[in-house]
């Protein structure tokens, strides 16, 4: 009871104050003609920030299949080229790769005397994308490796060679493993591209924090960003419940 | 013979002096083995004594350090077209069936002629139709693998692997993880197979199999061939005391 208490406390405050003046929700009130300014202002970021995390889901998740497939081989040079690159792409915080990669990089195509901008919508994806890729490498190496060797054989007694053992035969058996927690990882891409902010995107916590800085009413503001984030988030999950009903009816069907 | 330069055509299988090591444990042990066209070879002994070994050697699900396997005059060496080129001549059967959980029983049949042979869709349906019917269930082409019971999933692999088209069927223990009223499903079917000219090499404890089809007895233990010949001499009077006694467990029920 007290716990429950407890846990309920915050949602009052935040109910108790609407009325007082430390909360100004006037900022993003749709019914009045400034307001709703600010909340198309805002919600204006989605369209990019959904843009950004597709577009690098994608590419992590084909980098990421190329990457996991060296770390089921048998022999131990490829199984080393995987282990560096999780290992080494895994301990990079974002922020830091983010800046290599935008501020770095040209530097280095420059130096290559190649001829490659990376402005900050490309800059944020393939950060993104890189960083992602480690984690959905692991992903596929453990929902690979979940497949009974058995199937492997089959399909090589059947003369089948090796990429068409993997995309005829483990694959499409791997995914029903894989797909959860790969949909975990979009979540994690969704949020993390909010670093892009930082570069000059202009995805929701940019717009977010632009209003704050004419406005000056971060509580309201940022509470509005974080539920932008989870309204995203939620519609993702829906989809990828979905998505697992259906391959489930597949399986027994 | 061992050394033997000239393969002799008359001979599916040869297997000369072969050795294979897991780390310093010996399993096999200078097997030296032929198998004549339309040839059926039982192959028998106690868990362990490297009977599955032998027939996962021939085409290559395990790698043989030492000596010289040829089936059908090609000699098996690390050469991935030399192990592709034996692969297309040799069905196996395994004990597990290791059918594709995600396909139907059609398309496990049409996949390797598809893919692998670049048959059209509707020559290997007609194919696996055909072979669906030899093992007696045409019927069940359009459910999955874990619809069918144990015994009609081992008469699909049986199918699949017809549908190669393969010189050599290699049976892996094909009932041991049968229940007992459907062993006899799969061994009538192997025997129709025998009876057609199949050249067979069937590891099993199924003696009465054996009698009835074998032409040839092969008794390992400890990773070696300890007695061979007619299946009348083997049952009638074998020699070596360990084949002996396995023979006087195995018979008792």
């Amino acid at each position: 009871m007290k716990k429950t208490l407890i846990l309920l406390l915050p949602l009052l405050a935040l109910a108790g104050c609407s009325s007082s003046s430390t909360w100004g929700w006037y900022v993003i009130n749709p019914m009045t003609a400034s307001g709703w300014v600010n909340v198309k202002f805002l919600i204006s970021g989605m369209g990019d920030t959904i843009l950004i995390s597709v577009i690098a889901a994608v590419i992590s998740i084909a980098l990421g299949l190329v990457v996991a497939l060296p770390g089921l081989a048998k022999s131990r040079g490829w199984r080393m080229v995987n282990r560096v690159y999780v290992e080494l792409v895994r301990s990079i915080p974002l922020l830091p790769m983010l800046f290599w990669v935008f501020y770095g990089l040209p530097i280095i195509f420059r130096e290559m005397g190649m001829n490659v901008p990376i402005d900050p919508f490309w800059g944020a994806i393939i950060t993104l994308a890189l960083s992602d890729s480690a984690f959905t490498a692991e992903i596929y190496r453990a929902g690979i490796q979940s497949i009974a060797k058995g199937q492997t054989e089959a399909a090589q007694t059947i003369g089948l060679n090796y990429l068409q053992t993997m995309r005829y035969v483990i694959l499409p058996q791997a995914i029903r493993r894989i797909l959860p927690p790969l949909a975990n990882q979009f979540i994690y891409i969704v949020k993390m591209s909010a670093f892009a902010s930082v570069i000059g995107m202009q995805e929701l916590t940019r717009r977010a924090n632009e209003l704050v800085v004419s406005e000056y009413r971060p509580l309201e503001i940022y509470t509005l960003l974080i539920l932008e984030y989870l309204v995203l988030v939620l519609i993702i999950s829906a989809g990828v419940r979905w998505l697992e009903r259906r391959m489930g009816s597949d399986e027994r069907g | 013979m061992p050394g033997n330069p000239q393969p002799d055509p008359a001979l599916a299988i040869e297997l000369a002096g072969v050795n294979k090591w897991y780390g310093t444990f010996h399993v096999l042990k200078d097997i030296s083995l032929t198998v004549r066209a339309g040839e059926k070879v039982v192959i028998c002994g106690p868990s362990g004594s490297g009977k599955s070994t032998v027939v996962r050697c021939i085409n290559r699900l395990e790698e043989h350090q030492k000596g010289i396997i040829r089936v059908d005059g090609t000699e098996l060496t690390n050469d991935p077209q030399s192990v592709a080129a034996i692969r297309s001549e040799v069905g196996m059967v395994f004990q597990q069936f290791n059918l594709f959980p995600h396909l139907t029983v059609l398309e496990n049949l049409t996949l390797g002629p598809i893919k692998a042979r670049g048959m059209s869709k509707a020559e290997a349906e007609a194919k696996a139709m055909h072979y669906l019917e030899r093992v007696h269930i045409p019927d069940q082409a359009r459910k999955r693998p874990g619809q069918l019971s144990g015994g009609q999933q081992q008469r699909v692999a049986i199918a699949r692997s017809l549908c190669m088209e393969p010189k050599v069927l290699l049976f892996d223990e094909p009932t041991s993880a049968l229940d007992p009223e459907m062993i006899s499903e799969v061994l009538d079917v192997m025997a129709e197979l025998a009876v057609d000219g199949m050249t067979m090499v069937v590891v099993t404890h199924e003696m009465g199999f054996a009698r009835k089809v074998a032409d040839q007895m092969v008794f390992m233990d400890a990773g070696e061939i300890v007695e061979q010949g007619p299946p009348e001499e083997f049952f009638g009077s074998p020699r070596s005391p360990r084949c002996q006694k396995f023979l006087s467990q195995i018979l008792q029920h």
